[in-house]
């Protein structure tokens, strides 16, 4: 059931209406049910995979707690009977089982996740080199369905099972309000990635019908569609021309197509955020953002920490951090120190840190090369512009410019070049093409397409990119707006007639501008096949 | 206070639903040139007056036979409830809603429409079914109608199937926004031109011949439902040259008349009978009759029904007379229209022609 579909539509609207008129009690359960209901919509055969993870984690969630639990009552219980040393053996003992269970829950989803996801990705790689380098057979590849959301799900549980190993908080007793959290429908297939002690304040809470946190959530929702169907599924076509004809599409084209997908992608993806946030802000939930206006960032490192900001946190949290402290990768910090000094030592670590984070990050969002190329590439901008660090405090430390306007403008544009050229893996999808493609824009310079017509035969009209440049300056001045708070509270305060007016022309601009129906190929949103 | 939120609420509803009906008369195709034959089934809703026949079928039927000849010839008052690529389950649902408004005593069927089992095309589908009025019998047939990727709710809200005209809006959609002129009348489409048959296209070989149990289905449905009503049925294969008519068709269609003791006529074999030349009477080389053949076709069909199903001549009952002298203007006016049109460009211009 696609966000956009007429049948999503009518499912929420019902939702809404039955969550607001059953007693309180029931509405974190007409939730689960909801979300259950939602997700057999994908197959029902997937059900058995959100259900595997659901209670493995809390079973084992709980049997972390009974070891916690076990470990403080035998501590109290032989206060001062133990000396330090045993009490720390005592700990660690403690700490050793736990540290199993976890892996054995890890090991499952991750498990679930990677033979789901990777396995023909595997295959395929195992074929080209015996094809390459061994005797040519070929292994045959698994007919593997991705259950929906899959991505999103396991790393959230897996986030909460970490927590709940590192003693954050106690682990859910309810199962089904667990299994909620695992599978509530919103985020369960672009995300934001939830934590439980975050996201179960408000999700098991009883509710009152509030006017403004429905009208707000109701406002959300609509630009959320606004950017989807009027914006990223009209750009689309563009984008789908471009890149689906690389002979013919080459130099300023592949210029274009990457800045048009850096817009598809921006409102795609926000927009299908929009509609989750503001879906659960009707039912009073409170979802963590997962933007704060990325494309107004000064640097790729600043942009990873406003774009898809859950998953980054994840990452972040449950995966460079652990790295860097391991035991064997401060073993290595030590002997990268001895062997190239303190200066290119201490380096080392942080560094293998990135990539392994971002090599994880390229396949997370996709089984092939291309991601993991993307991945490693972003890496390696972040890393370089580190090196270039001193470099850059020279410069500004010399020119004072770092606070102008002009500058500041410079960087943006840089940063969002930068990221919109690693976005050409994702575009081509093959390494080879995209690296082909990107030096045609510096090989290819057929300028005049951007006068002569030719961008009228990409499949867009003329009413098309008028309606995407409106998109766009709607998009920036929204972005803008938001720099002095919410823009929903701001208007909240202006005439009824100006606030109406606006609140009707979205309606409009959605239902009459927007790509869909009968005559547009309508797609689902880019994160949900991740 | 309250009292004000709520009026306010209310008004503020009115006034989207309100902008949103205007956008959806806005966008709407009107159908007021160019593919005119989207008008033919909203126009029987204004139609006045009973009819003795009523003809159900696609361009088989709105083209090829003239309601105004069987009138002027016999007095027999016609409608064709007819339309672009009409499915048998479209042309069931459009007689069960006819018998609603009126009570035929003759349903003349053209059984083209048995070569097609499934749903085919939305944008026929749109011409049928948006015209209908809404009511549990356009339901049924959106639903017998519609394709994978169709969807009920772009019927009932048509803003969203329409929506992305917005940009194609001309003068004439403003023009006909909430009334448009009559394209038609008695659901006859005219055409005055003339493309002679210049050679008859061979039907390709099909891997089955056998018509589909839905459209058998239908078009059982048909003979129970005009059984029901006391009404007679007739099956027709219209002397259109193509689409083929396949041995087979014929064959399976003689066998089901037989059966259900049904008149059936395959007018193709009766072709020099009814005097169609087919260099002057088609106007598309043999797809469909101009206005010169149909007149013909209607000629000869109408003998049959006056002699063969007894119906009465009304010309000069007082009910029909001056509704049908209208028609008649109607038909001439836009004969000689056509036909001067022809004579100053050398084709049709209007009306579907080669300038629209």
């Amino acid at each position: 059931m696609l966000f956009t579909s007429y049948s999503f539509l009518i499912f929420i609207a019902l939702l809404f209406v039955i969550y607001y008129t059953i007693p309180k009690k029931y509405q974190w359960k007409l939730l689960l049910f909801a979300s259950y209901l939602f997700y057999a919509f994908a197959g029902v055969k997937f059900l058995g995979y959100i259900l595997l993870t659901t209670i493995s984690v809390y079973l084992v969630s709980h049997k972390i707690d009974k070891l916690h639990q076990m470990r403080t009552q035998y501590l109290s219980k032989h206060k001062g009977e133990l000396s330090r040393e045993e009490k720390k053996e005592y700990k660690l003992s403690i700490k050793a089982i736990q540290w199993k269970w976890l892996l054995f829950t890890l090991f499952i989803n991750f498990g679930i996740l990677a033979v789901l996801k990777y396995t023909n990705f595997t295959i395929a790689n195992i074929n080209y080199l015996t094809q390459a380098f061994g005797n040519g057979r070929q292994l045959s590849f698994w007919n593997l369905a991705l259950p929906m959301g899959i991505s999103f799900y396991t790393f959230q549980t897996m986030g909460y099972i970490i927590d709940v190993y590192r003693g954050k908080y106690a682990p859910e007793k309810n199962l089904f309000k667990l299994a909620l959290f695992v599978s509530f429908f919103p985020q369960l297939i672009q995300g934001p990635i939830s934590r439980f002690d975050d996201l179960s304040k408000t999700l098991f809470k009883e509710k009152s019908f509030n006017n403004k946190s429905v009208n707000f959530g109701l406002q959300r929702i609509m630009w959320g569609f606004f950017k989807k169907v009027v914006i990223a599924d009209r750009i689309l076509i563009g984008v789908t021309t471009i890149v689906s004809n690389p002979d013919t599409y080459q130099g300023v084209f592949v210029f274009v197509g990457m800045l048009f997908y850096a817009l598809q992608l921006y409102a795609d993806f926000t927009g299908g955020i929009d509609i989750t946030l503001g879906i659960a802000e009707v039912l009073g939930i409170k979802v963590q953002e997962n933007f704060n206006r990325p494309y107004f960032s000064k640097s790729i490192k600043e942009f990873w920490r406003r774009w898809h900001i859950t998953l980054g946190t994840w990452f972040k949290e449950y995966l460079f951090y652990p790295i860097s402290v391991c035991r064997p990768m401060l073993k290595l910090s030590k002997f990268s120190r001895r062997i190239f000094g303190d200066a290119i030592g201490k380096r080392i670590p942080v560094y293998l840190a990135t990539l392994v984070v971002w090599f994880t990050t390229g396949i997370w969002h996709g089984s092939s090369w291309n991601f993991v190329v993307w991945g490693l590439m972003n890496s390696l901008v972040i890393l370089v512009s580190q090196e270039f660090e001193p470099l850059y405090e020279r410069f500004h430390n010399k020119f004072k410019i770092q606070h102008t306007f002009g500058f500041r403008s410079f960087q943006v544009a840089r940063t969002i070049l930068l990221m919109s050229s690693l976005r050409l893996f994702d575009c081509y999808r093959d390494v080879p093409l995209t690296f082909k493609m990107f030096g045609t824009m510096f090989t290819n310079y057929n300028v005049n397409i951007l006068f002569n017509g030719d961008l009228m035969n990409l499949g867009l009209s003329m009413a098309d990119y008028i309606v995407l440049l409106m998109g766009l300056v709607l998009l920036l001045t929204v972005s803008l707006i938001q720099r002095n708070g919410s823009v929903r509270s701001q208007l909240e305060i202006q005439p009824l007639v100006l606030r109406y007016a606006i609140y009707y022309s979205l309606i409009i601009a959605v239902i009459i501008l927007g790509a869909y129906g009968v005559g547009y190929d309508s797609s689902q949103f880019i994160y949900n096949q991740f | 206070m309250k009292t004000k939120r709520v009026l306010i609420s209310f008004v503020m509803a009115c006034l989207l639903l309100g902008s949103l009906f205007l956008m959806e008369r806005l966008l709407m195709p009107k159908y007021v040139s160019g593919v005119v034959e989207g008008s033919l089934i909203e126009e029987y809703y204004s139609e006045s007056g009973k009819h003795d026949v009523i003809f159900i079928g696609d361009c088989e039927v709105y083209e090829n036979i003239s309601p105004i000849t069987l009138w002027e010839e016999y007095g027999i008052a016609s409608y064709i409830r007819g339309s672009a690529q009409q499915l048998i389950w479209q042309s069931y649902y459009l007689l069960e809603e006819t018998l609603k408004y009126e009570k035929p005593e003759v349903v003349v069927f053209n059984v083209l429409a048995m070569k097609y089992d499934q749903p085919q095309n939305e944008a026929y589908n749109r011409m049928t079914l948006d015209g209908m009025k809404m009511s549990p019998t356009k339901l049924k047939s959106i639903n017998a109608s519609m394709l994978e990727e169709e969807s009920l709710i772009d019927y009932l809200f048509p803003l969203l199937r329409y929506h992305s005209r917005w940009s194609e809006v001309t003068k004439s959609d403003f023009q006909n926004i909430f009334k448009k002129e009559k394209q038609f009348h008695n659901g006859y489409y005219m055409r005055a031109d003339v493309k002679p048959v210049e050679s008859i296209p061979k039907g390709r070989k099909l891997p089955d011949y056998q018509f589909g149990d839905n459209a058998y289905y239908y078009l059982n449905s048909m003979v129970e439902l005009c059984k029901e009503n006391d009404i007679e049925l007739i099956l027709i294969k219209a002397p259109s040259l193509y689409p083929y008519w396949y041995d087979e068709w014929e064959f399976q269609m003689e066998k089901y008349a037989n059966k259900h003791d049904l008149q059936y006529i395959n007018f193709l074999e009766l072709i020099d009978e009814v005097g169609i030349d087919f260099n002057t009477d088609t106007y598309d080389a043999g797809l469909h009759l101009n206005v010169a053949g149909a007149e013909k076709l209607s000629k000869y069909f109408g003998k049959i029904l006056r002699e063969e199903y007894q119906i009465v001549d009304k010309r000069n009952n007082y009910d029909y007379v001056d509704i049908w002298k209208e028609k008649i203007t109607f038909y001439n006016d836009i004969k000689e229209t056509q036909y001067a049109e022809i004579d100053k460009y050398g084709s049709l211009q209007s009306f579907g022609g080669n300038g629209e």
